[in-house]
């Protein structure tokens, strides 16, 4: 290491704790960017402090304590992009020189980005309990409790506790003159109970996150008993008939919905460049009932999947997908919005300095409407009500996501609780066939999205409870 | 990192600690895009990352320090960790000597840009002949990567590897109808050959440009070397992991010896084989690396374990330790190979009455795979009728458990092949599996 990064570093550390912006930082990127004949060049640095408790049954398996920098340079030459990521900071000239020599293999014609003025900002978050200021020994201490409370359930033969905190600062420059500082915490914690009964092993689980703020993962006990009962229930559970069903959706898995079936059809990149999937997407065209609305809304106080500006230094705004049922907005970059003729919405995000942004979701949900639960149930002679989840993929058009919980309905009324079920669909007929929107909107702050091997990202999702017609069950 | 860096971070460790194992690697990738058939962008990426692993009080302490901060901290970090870590149970193996396995080809080093923007050209190039109007995502990768390993205990060694790969996502949209076709190549040598990986993704065209309808029932089901890969392997791997045998999750865990699968299925781990991008001479843990037999003839006859999982268990680690990104130690396949069986592929559809060959499951990891199901939905597929291909399945979904449908077999594929570089599969003709689908 040479002496040189030392001092880079430490100035680097020092910007997240002065009220002013960072003079030297400036100075240097402002140096690095001049003179090299591309169209646009970015610059990010980045440092991250992480913490990482994983139980596995009564071990602690792993507790450990990660320091990350480095940063990276994106150049824009005639369309193409060239992209060098790197740990030290020194050198930052040659860096910028080689991303602009990649861009120039390509060169695919002239590409104008979104116009944006120049930002100057500097965002710290305002946290009452930073979850990564919470001593260890405070950290272990609660977790321990939900562990015991799990593993001496009846029936529950292990668990799994994953919890991380991590905050990250960053700078974000670009030729055109913005210079962006911002700090971030993200905290996940994920609970799972696994029961086991002579060969057959079930499992539930609880997931959840706050953008730091620690007493999101405090007083879950009761929680840690209710998924160590679900999880022994589901031991003499039985498995829904496959098949086609009316489905009830709660809020969390609904959300998931939102975000895996129609979010992710709503990133511009998969959209810009392909003709055909254009007219799939226009905008003014129907895609659901009056009572749909769909949001992407990175404004949101809190959020897991919050921010003030993109990691392209887009300041973001509140994006309508579908309002009314129509197809209103999509998310943008700056490189998809110009392709497009449409305005950039601050979506393009990167999970660390090792990657390129990409357009991606922030906090995604389907906004309430009025109808109530029992409502819901009331005319279903027999369907699937649908909670909680695994997990969710798709391939645009197809969509798949998992129960983590499932109860028979028969005759308006909730029956026996079945296994975890697969839900799979065509997002399209999906969408025309929601023929009931609750008034009780829930967002999920569990897990993270994953898209072009960036993997996890933090965002949010959610949605009142909603009602499926004619939705295809996966099962034995 | 500098060899010297790692022996000072140990050096200081070992004031505060009885034992301790500093872990480096660095590496160095240059991904080229293409989007929608154009080149989109040209990556360099370098990364690096140095773990210090420490025995304190008896306790195991661990920190990361990633890219270029950190290490001053390293020391600080694994001694807090340590008051709360889990009891140190084995010794950091003093091995020196380790056999040497084929990863590094310099012919990858050498490879410039401009000849893989070539490379990814012509792969494109030859699907569009085939499907003018497909949009090829296609990525053209190369890199190298340096792994060092030092501990208080004698232990020391080192390589480096190379890594070269090609894959291809192609899609074609007609209205709202999106058929999605690929396949992907890699080694750690350099290979120019497009014609294999294009081959492929040319038959899942051809297979997929009529539609068939298929309904919910059981059915039996051919799972090409792909459907292997993204529909059976999620539960298998959970299950032979050391850690799922040892704490009593994995339903393999009182199994060895006995006949769980197919007779005619054998399994087996190897981190020997030449250029196999998971191959390499030593574990992340400084544990010489072997072909280690997980299912012989459908008898189970090993799991895999990294160093503390082995010494919990009463047995010997398997040289499984792997860290992903460089962090804590975890048992974790190296390539694993699925030995071929007897029957052609052209035999198989042609004994099927009704059924489906299955190439792409989405999802198949979303259900309880500890308890061996998998199911989701059908992403490429095609429907058999009196042994014959008939098109594709839309609107389908699978659902089963490894270990009804593993348990026996109607037949073996004698032709093998890797898929990802790190699972070596015949396809599997299964006898019975559930498919559900819209409308009935």
């Amino acid at each position: 290491m040479t002496k040189e990064s030392r001092f880079r570093r430490a100035a680097l550390f020092a910007f997240i704790r002065s009220k002013g912006y960072n003079r030297g930082m400036r100075d240097v990127i402002a140096e690095a960017l001049k003179g090299h004949g591309a169209d646009y060049i970015e610059i990010h640095f980045e440092e991250s402090q992480a913490t990482s408790i994983i139980y596995r049954g009564e071990r602690l398996e792993e507790i450990s304590r990660a320091r990350n920098s480095g940063g990276n340079v994106r150049a824009l030459v005639q369309g193409s992009w060239g992209f060098v990521s790197f740990n030290r900071l020194d050198g930052l000239r040659d860096k910028v020189a080689l991303a602009v020599e990649e861009a120039r293999l390509a060169s695919r014609g002239p590409l104008k980005l979104f116009t944006m003025e120049p930002v100057v900002d500097k965002v710290v978050p305002q946290l009452k309990r930073d979850a990564t200021t919470i001593p260890l020994a405070t950290k272990k201490e609660l977790l321990d409790s939900y562990n015991d409370i799990m593993l001496s359930s009846p029936k529950i033969q292990s668990s799994r506790i994953n919890y991380r905190d991590a905050g990250r600062q960053s700078i974000f420059a670009n030729s055109e003159g913005s210079y962006i500082e911002q700090a971030k915490t993200d905290l996940n914690l994920r609970l799972t109970a696994i029961a086991r009964e002579d060969n057959e092993v079930q499992q539930a689980g609880l997931s959840l996150g706050s953008t730091g703020e620690f007493s999101a993962v405090e007083g879950l006990h009761e929680q840690a008993r209710e998924i160590a009962r679900r999880a022994a229930a589901l031991l003499s559970a039985p498995q829904v008939k496959g098949g086609e069903y009316t489905v009830i959706l709660d809020p969390v898995l609904a959300g998931v919905f939102a975000h895996e079936a129609f979010g992710h059809l709503s990133e511009s990149d998969f959209v810009y460049q392909n003709e055909n999937l254009q007219q799939v997407m226009v905008l003014g065209k129907r895609f659901g009932g009056n009572h749909l609305n769909i949001v992407d809304d990175p404004t949101i106080p809190n959020l897991r999947g919050s921010y003030k500006y993109d990691d392209e230094g887009t300041p973001t705004g509140k994006t309508y997908l579908i309002r009314e049922g129509i197809l209103e907005g999509r998310l943008h970059s700056r490189e998809t919005a110009a392709k497009m003729g449409e305005k950039a919405t601050g979506n393009a995000r990167a999970i660390n300095y090792l990657f390129p942004p990409i357009v991606r979701m922030s906090n995604t949900f389907i906004e309430p409407a009025s109808a109530s639960f029992e409502g819901m149930l009331g005319d279903i002679e027999e369907g699937v009500y649908v909670k909680d989840w695994y997990g969710g993929t798709t391939s645009l058009e197809m969509f798949t996501f998992s129960a983590g919980e499932a109860y028979m309905i028969r005759k308006g009324k909730l029956a026996e609780l079945l296994r975890p079920v697969v839900l799979t669909g065509n997002v399209f007929t999906t969408l025309q066939n929601i023929d009931a929107i609750g008034n009780d909107l829930g967002m999920n702050e569990g897990g993270g999205c994953g898209k072009g091997g960036q993997f996890p990202l933090p965002v949010s999702n959610g949605s009142p409870h909603i009602r499926i017609r004619h939705c295809v069950i996966g099962g034995r | 990192m500098e060899n010297s860096l790692a022996a000072e971070v140990l050096r200081s460790a070992r004031k505060e600690a009885e034992q301790a194992e500093v872990f480096s690697v660095s590496s160095r990738a240059v991904p080229i895009q293409f989007e929608a058939n154009e080149l989109k962008q040209v990556q360099t990426k370098e990364s690096s990352s140095t773990a210090l692993r420490i025995f304190r009080e008896g306790r195991i302490g661990f920190a990361t320090a990633i890219g270029g901060g950190g290490l001053e901290a390293l020391v600080d970090m694994a001694v807090e960790t340590s008051q709360f870590g889990s009891s140190a149970s084995f010794q950091f193996p003093s091995s020196r000597d380790y056999s040497e396995v084929h990863i590094f080809d310099p012919k990858v080093e050498a490879i410039a840009m401009e000849r893989m923007v070539e490379i990814g050209k012509e792969l494109i190039a030859k699907i569009r002949g085939h499907t003018p109007d497909i949009l090829c995502d296609v990525q053209v990768t190369k890199g190298t990567s340096s792994v060092s390993l030092i501990n208080s205990q004698g232990g020391e060694g080192r390589y480096d590897s190379s890594f070269f790969g090609l894959s291809l996502e192609g899609i074609l949209v007609r209205d709202t109808d999106m058929l999605f076709v690929g396949d992907s190549a890699s080694s750690c040598r350099f290979s120019d050959n497009i014609d294999d990986l294009a081959d492929r993704v040319i038959w899942q065209l051809e297979m997929a440009k009529k539609k068939a309808a298929v309904s919910t029932k059981l059915l039996p089901i051919i799972f090409t070397p792909n459907g292997v890969a993204s529909g059976l392997m999620s539960p298998l791997l959970l299950a032979f992991n050391g850690k799922s045998v040892f704490e009593g999750a994995s339903p393999l865990k009182d199994k060895l010896g006995e006949q769980v699968f197919d007779k005619n299925l054998s399994l087996w781990d190897d981190a020997t084989i030449a250029y196999g991008i998971g191959s390499y001479p030593f574990d992340d843990e400084g544990v010489s690396s072997q072909r280690l037999p997980l299912v012989t003839n459908g008898v189970v006859t090993n799991f895999l374990y990294d160093l503390q999982t082995a010494a919990l268990a009463g047995t010997q680690s398997t040289g499984n330790g792997q860290r992903a990104g460089g962090g804590f130690p975890s048992p974790a396949i190296s390539s694993l190979i699925l030995s071929g069986g007897d029957v052609s592929f052209q035999a198989m559809v042609g004994d099927m009455k009704e059924g489906l060959i299955v190439e792409q499951v989405m999802g198949a990891e979303q259900g309880n795979i500890l308890g061996g199901d998998f199911g989701g939905n059908v992403l490429l597929g095609y429907k058999v009728e009196n042994g014959e291909i008939v098109g594709r399945v839309k609107d389908t979904m699978i659902a089963g458990n490894v270990y009804q449908v593993l348990k026996e077999l109607f037949g073996i594929g004698q032709e093998t092949r890797w898929v990802g570089g790190i699972l070596q599969t015949p396809p599997l003709y299964c006898s019975r599996v559930s498919v559900a689908t819209k409308g009935s």
